[in-house]
């Protein structure tokens, strides 16, 4: 097992579901930061089998809607000092905005420059959205 | 309050409005007269951006009738559509002249897009296989001239309850008035989406594809076209397009006080044999829907009587 060592600022991603690590480090640019960031995938976990895991060691802003679009299991812990400040867990934004796109051919939306859709969350459990306009459901 | 209000969808107006809407509908067949002066000077566009008679006329007579007067086209290849123009950019012109705009459009969303950028009430006169709010409005206003009430009766919805708008919104509705029970009959492809019948609860709906063996049940059979504009394949449609036939032998099974609606067009789902049994009030419908098109124009414009 590769060990890194414990943080004494920044933000530690954890539960990440194994394979969704990359896209969560692509998703908020993470390659882009200056800051030491790691990714740890398919490290064994006892309540999930395996996990990904990000070690960011900055504080910076975290666009926690498009993480709970990615995956609603994570949690976020923010440390300071080496102790952990703050744990949070997230659920499923209630509306998104401009990151969901329609699949229905039907709906206006794929022949008109409507902007940004809002999709409202219907099935929390299998992360279901519908379209403002076409009232399609989409999962994310 | 009506006034100023967009209809998209039936949910954008409440039970209270709605059934306020119906017995002004009514008030107007009683004393059509009184009314037409009501709506002079009013400027009302009618946008269709697919091919419609019925429900354009019967608008435009609404509008007519209430001393309104009329502009818009009937052909989006008419109008500057042809040219590029988008649906934003033509509501943004038109609301500057138009008191009120009523639009039908064959995406979906279209008329929920433009109430986003139009000065003006907008009214979806069907967008789709999605929305039909006058039409539910209409189908309303006759169950209520003709049974007296909405409320305890069993109505059947056939034919393509998949694509089917009419019956999508019709369903929401009647599943907010009381003791209403649903017998859904299509064949399995065309079956109503989840998303309606979440709406209701489930002692209130059955599922069915035979007309044959649920007519008995029925108050109301309210049948549909099988739309052949809204498959994506000719082969598809030719196999399901006379799933459901109405004539005077099933017809025989069926209660003398029950309803037969339609929201017309229709195609070969009702022979025309059945014109002429008294139960079928689909032509008095196609009236009735006038009526209700001008209480809301009316009250989207603030006249008359006000809730």
């Amino acid at each position: 097992m590769i060990n890194v060592s414990k943080l004494k600022k920044g933000i530690v991603i954890d539960h990440i579901k194994s394979g969704n690590g990359y896209k969560i480090f692509s998703q908020l640019g993470l390659d882009k930061l200056d800051d030491t960031v790691v990714l740890l995938r398919n490290i064994p976990s006892t309540k999930m089998g395996v996990k990904d895991l990000i070690k960011i060691e900055n504080d910076i802003y975290l666009d926690l809607t498009v993480l709970g679009l990615i995956d609603s299991g994570v949690t976020i812990n923010i440390i300071e000092n080496g102790q952990r400040k703050k744990k949070i867990n997230l659920e499923l934004p209630k509306k998104v905005y401009g990151i969901l796109k329609c699949k229905n051919p039907r709906c206006i939306s794929t022949v008109e420059n409507v902007g940004d859709i809002e999709f409202t969350l219907v099935d929390p459990v299998i992360g279901e959205y519908q379209c403002e306009y076409c009232h399609e459901k989409t999962r994310i | 309050m009506i006034k100023g209000k967009h209809l998209i969808e039936i949910d954008d107006f409440s039970l209270e409005e709605i059934n306020f809407l119906i017995s002004n509908a009514e008030k107007i067949i009683k004393n059509e007269q009184d009314y037409s002066d009501l709506c002079k000077g009013n400027l009302i566009a009618t946008l269709f951006y697919e091919p419609s008679t019925r429900t354009k006329f019967s608008f435009e007579s609404a509008i007519l009738r209430l001393g309104g007067q009329v502009i818009g086209f009937a052909d989006a290849m008419s109008s500057s559509v042809a040219k590029g123009e988008s649906l934003v950019d033509t509501i943004q012109t038109i609301s500057s002249y138009a008191d009120l705009i009523i639009i039908r459009h064959p995406k979906e969303g279209a008329p929920r897009l433009a109430s986003k950028h139009s000065s003006v009430p907008i009214i979806n006169a069907g967008d789709g296989g999605h929305q039909h709010p006058t039409q539910t409005l209409t189908d309303l206003l006759t169950i209520k001239q003709l049974k007296g009430s909405i409320g305890n009766f069993t109505i059947g919805l056939c034919g393509d309850l998949k694509f089917g708008r009419t019956t999508h919104s019709l369903a929401r509705i009647l599943s907010r008035y009381p003791e209403i029970n649903f017998v859904f009959i299509s064949p399995e492809e065309l079956r109503i989406p989840d998303y309606i019948k979440e709406e209701i609860s489930e002692e209130y709906y059955q599922e069915t594809n035979s007309l044959e063996n649920s007519i008995d049940k029925l108050d109301i059979l309210y049948m549909t076209r099988i739309q052949k504009e809204r498959f994506f394949s000719e082969q598809e449609y030719l196999r399901l397009k006379d799933s459901y036939i109405l004539n005077n032998g099933i017809l025989k099974m069926a209660s003398e006080e029950m309803l037969i609606m339609h929201p017309l067009p229709r195609v070969s789902e009702i022979a025309t044999e059945v014109d002429n049994d008294e139960r079928a009030v689909y032509f008095k419908q196609a009236k009735y829907g006038m009526f209700i098109r001008m209480a809301l124009i009316s009250k989207i414009l603030g006249k008359g009587e006000i809730l």
